[in-house]
């Protein structure tokens, strides 16, 4: 789902660092002291859960989780992206430099957009009922990035719209997969800690 | 391991003695100039200066080309068709289809731009200890806030990492094995939900700790930085080393 360097033209490029300058300003304007640890627990979180091999036939695939990290986060989820992306890329060579900013939006925008849409219905609805809406939520995020990742390449060039075409047929299995774990993994955290949702809202 | 809260050694030799900071700029500078490249050979000239640059850099040369290699099997996937869509005249024909040179071309350097980026990201900034990346991010004005989310997420990577780990031999202690079914699915979702409420659960307790210890809102950082020759030399030499690929890229060949 990462994009590398040498790939988008410069007009993407710098349309999605500006992008994701805005909305990491947004976030840090929410990221006050107190909540800081809750933001940097969660962002480890996703980090560490997205490098998880979730089987699929005969090969596996890693979760995105940026549909949970929206829904939890906020628009926090922009800074929490870009740092993971950051440490990606420079201690595990993943992902790109140039780039940076065109990924982070490409996975915070979605979450945000999920987190208005689906987060009040996760935080009022019975355990079960939010387990759907989370899934639901998760998948949509998984299909929005996937959607803005060909439309990156897609704007970058003609010569692009195969390849995209083809990134969002490959990512078909991914949102059914990430919206199914998501799910149960909403109804857990619903059932053992109701507020997890309410973390980063004014709590303490 | 993911090997992000371990420390570096302290080492003075190379790419590692050179100030944080200005390899944080290096790096950036060297990703902008090798993405306005458009010359097959000067891309491919970058490439060979970022494997010039790890091995000053004492990085594990085997195991930095292995995680690029890494990279390299996903980005064959949306290169692959580009031989086939860019138009121009065949270079020959896969399973029929007519392959363009342009697009060959392309691909390649796609190929090359995107691994000597990421090698030479790896190597001056990935050479670092993550908690001198963040020091040097904060002496380069970043947000604090941001600064500080960073730190945190570099000190706990590892803790919530040990803890997977521990959920995970507790559910192979009790039969677990994953396979493509719906059980695998449930409990995979169940792991990450737990994950979660656990790490929901020590942030509060690492707030309460800081509180308890009179934290008024800010946090010190205390490594600091100061420029020598020796990062002056490096950095002229790179720019220099930069502007002779920019040059050759314009030049007719």
């Amino acid at each position: 789902m990462h994009i590398v360097d040498g790939v988008l033209s410069t007009p993407v490029l710098v349309a999605g660092s500006a992008a994701t300058l805005a909305g990491v300003s947004l976030g840090l304007r929410q990221l006050t002291l107190d909540r800081i640890p809750v933001a940097g627990m969660l962002s480890a979180s996703f980090f560490v859960a997205s490098l998880i091999n979730v089987p699929l036939g005969p090969s596996s695939v890693h979760l995105l989780l940026n549909g949970m990290a929206g829904m939890l986060l906020g628009w926090a989820a922009f800074p929490a992206m870009l740092v993971g992306l950051i440490l990606q890329a420079a201690f595990f060579g993943f992902g790109g430099l140039t780039v940076l900013g065109v990924n982070a939006f490409n996975l915070a925008a979605p979450g945000v957009i999920a987190w208005l849409i689906f987060a009040p219905l996760v935080r009022r609805a019975s355990p079960k009922t939010a387990a759907i809406w989370g899934g639901l939520g998760s998948a949509f995020a998984v299909t929005l990035t996937t959607v803005f990742v060909a439309m990156s390449l897609a704007l970058s060039g003609d010569s692009f719209i195969a390849a995209a075409k083809l990134v969002l047929l490959a990512h078909l299995p991914l949102v059914l997969i990430e919206g199914v774990l998501t799910g149960f993994a909403v109804l857990l955290a619903r059932k053992v800690k109701p507020e997890l949702f309410a973390a980063l809202k004014g709590r303490q | 391991m993911t090997g992000l809260g371990q420390a570096a050694g302290q080492t003075h030799f190379g790419i590692r003695a050179i100030d944080p900071r200005m390899r944080i700029l290096a790096a950036l500078a060297f990703g902008i100039c090798v993405v306005s490249l458009t010359a097959l050979w000067t891309v491919a000239m970058a490439l060979g200066l970022a494997l010039l640059m790890l091995v000053f850099s004492r990085q594990p040369v085997w195991q930095t080309l292995r995680r690029m290699a890494v990279m390299d099997g996903f980005i064959v996937f949306t290169l692959v068709l580009l031989p086939l869509t860019v138009p121009g005249p065949a270079a020959l024909h896969i399973l029929g289809l007519p392959a363009s040179w342009a697009g060959l071309r392309m691909a390649c350097e796609i190929i090359l731009t995107a691994n000597a980026v990421i090698l030479a990201l790896m190597t001056l900034v990935g050479s670092m200890d993550p908690v001198t990346l963040g020091h040097a991010l904060h002496r380069l004005y970043l947000p604090d806030a941001l600064v500080h989310l960073m730190m945190f997420t570099i000190r706990y990577v590892d803790v919530l990492r040990g803890e997977y780990l521990r959920l995970r031999s507790a559910m192979k202690v009790r039969g677990f094995r994953p396979g493509t079914n719906l059980h695998t699915y449930r409990s995979l979702g169940y792991l990450i939900g737990m994950i979660l409420v656990r790490a929901i659960e020590r942030s509060e307790r690492i707030l309460a700790a800081m509180k308890c210890r009179g934290f008024e809102g800010r946090i010190f950082l205390l490594q600091d930085f100061r420029l020598t020759p020796r990062d002056w030399i490096f950095t002229t030499i790179f720019m220099l080393a930069l502007a002779v690929l920019l040059i050759c890229d314009k030049a007719p060949l």
